[in-house]
């Protein structure tokens, strides 16, 4: 189930052109490296299983989550659930209120 | 309640700040750290002006973030058991893409 980007949606072309004009003085080549970069260095820190916190945006947190038994909705079979790390975030009271005030 | 020996620089702290990762950005790729600053600032602040509009946002290989309502409904205090009114609200709500699912859980390939 691919979620495909809609018109309306920011992309990381859009951030890109974001950072291009507020850097000033760099290339679209180089402003789109350093926003690969960015994302990049997040990606790695999780990886290694540690907390990114982003002071007016939110906590992305890696939990290990136990393996348990689950059943199959459809056949009703019991199947094992391999224990795994889920990827969560958590919305800071700045994002949130963002969200809330503006409509 | 933070471990003995706590150090805020610490590799095991197992933590990364927005400063720290700034830090690291203006180490990587050569940029001072107020142009590595711009930079991180732009990107949080275009994401965050997106939800805002109540727009998707969608970062291949990262994840996507969208805007979800909540109605309003009555609850309770489950301390006092008093019944409260929560209004209806709207909340971020964040997925993380197939690759960094996939990294975080050791590249297993299915």
């Amino acid at each position: 189930m691919g979620h495909f980007a809609g018109s309306d949606d920011m992309t990381k072309a859009e951030i890109i052109e974001r950072v291009y004009e507020s850097l000033g003085g760099h290339s679209k080549k180089e402003s789109a490296d350093i926003v690969e970069m960015v994302f990049e260095t997040i990606k790695e820190t999780l990886e290694r299983g540690e907390k990114i916190k982003i002071s007016g945006f939110g906590n992305f947190v890696v939990r290990q989550k136990k393996e348990r038994t689950g059943r199959n909705p459809q056949t009703g079979d019991e199947i094992r659930i391999a224990p795994r790390k889920v990827l969560t975030f958590k919305p800071s009271q700045v994002l949130k209120s963002a969200i809330n005030d503006e409509d | 309640m933070k471990p003995k020996g706590y150090e805020p620089r610490d590799r095991t702290r197992c933590e990364m700040t927005k400063g720290e990762l700034i830090e690291v950005i203006a180490q990587r790729d050569g940029f001072n750290l107020k142009k590595a600053e711009i930079v991180v600032n732009t990107i949080c602040d275009s994401m965050r002006e997106a939800l805002q509009k109540g727009e998707r946002v969608e970062i291949r290989g990262f994840g996507s973030f969208e805007v979800r309502e909540y109605n309003a409904y009555r609850g309770r205090n489950p301390k006092t058991g008093e019944e409260v009114y929560v209004r209806a609200k709207k909340a971020p709500f964040y997925k993380p893409g197939k690759e960094l699912r996939e990294r975080i859980n050791g590249s297993r390939k299915n």
